[in-house]
């Protein structure tokens, strides 16, 4: 039981993760309003991209960044010393992507809002029925 | 990394990303998102992530920011939820 108990709460940085992924989920489904879903969507992005970094850290690990300089090749390189920075790498391109789907995203909510005069769902479903009758 | 500054952050982070869903204003909404990132680009700083830290601190807390306050004086700032 205390084994249990010690292994859920040494995972925190997970559960902050899947907190997060759920608070995303939540303000993409229930809000009403165009902004505060893409605001959801991004915070969505930004919990997978903790899980993964979350992956690349090591106990009692710095930063991957070789320590000595060049000219001393025959150095060895311990890996264990360093945090594993494949997942940072990846989780870079993401940064990127996340922040061109928010500019796509918004600028399709100026169009919207050009268009119907309004950000909240409802209202722009309830304009299209009417106009749609 | 130091489990208590992690656990700190973290805890920053979740009550930003609350926060920022939860407010009425649109325009608020938006800077507390900018809040949201740059605590996650703190949490990566003390996760040892600096290349990830750095970009989110430049493309997370400065273009998204930016970019959502373009998009609030565009529309308007009035929510319902």
């Amino acid at each position: 039981m205390n084994e249990i108990l010690t292994t859920i709460i040494s995972k925190y940085n997970y559960w902050g993760f899947i907190l997060l992924m759920m608070i995303g989920l939540y303000a993409m489904m229930v809000k009403k309003n165009l902004v505060k879903k893409i605001i959801g969507m991004n915070i969505f992005q930004t919990g997978i991209i903790l899980f993964y970094v979350s992956i690349g850290v090591k106990k009692g690990a710095t930063i991957p960044i070789i320590s000595h300089g060049h000219g001393k090749e025959k150095h060895v390189i311990h890996a264990a010393e360093y945090i594993n920075p494949l997942p940072h790498v990846l989780m870079l391109t993401a940064i990127v992507v996340s922040v061109a789907t928010l500019g796509v995203a918004l600028a399709l909510a100026i169009k919207v809002y050009r268009e119907y005069d309004t950000l909240e769902e409802d209202e722009i479903n309830k304009k299209i029925r009417d106009q749609a009758k | 990394m130091s489990w208590q500054l992690d656990l700190i952050v973290l805890t920053m982070v979740v009550i930003c990303g609350i926060a920022a869903i939860n407010i009425r204003d649109l325009l608020g909404a938006g800077i507390l998102f900018g809040a949201y990132s740059f605590m996650m680009c703190l949490l990566w700083a003390v996760m040892g992530a600096v290349d990830v830290a750095f970009t989110e601190a430049s493309v997370g807390a400065g273009v998204s920011t930016v970019l959502f306050v373009a998009a609030v004086f565009r529309t308007t700032r009035r929510t319902k939820d």
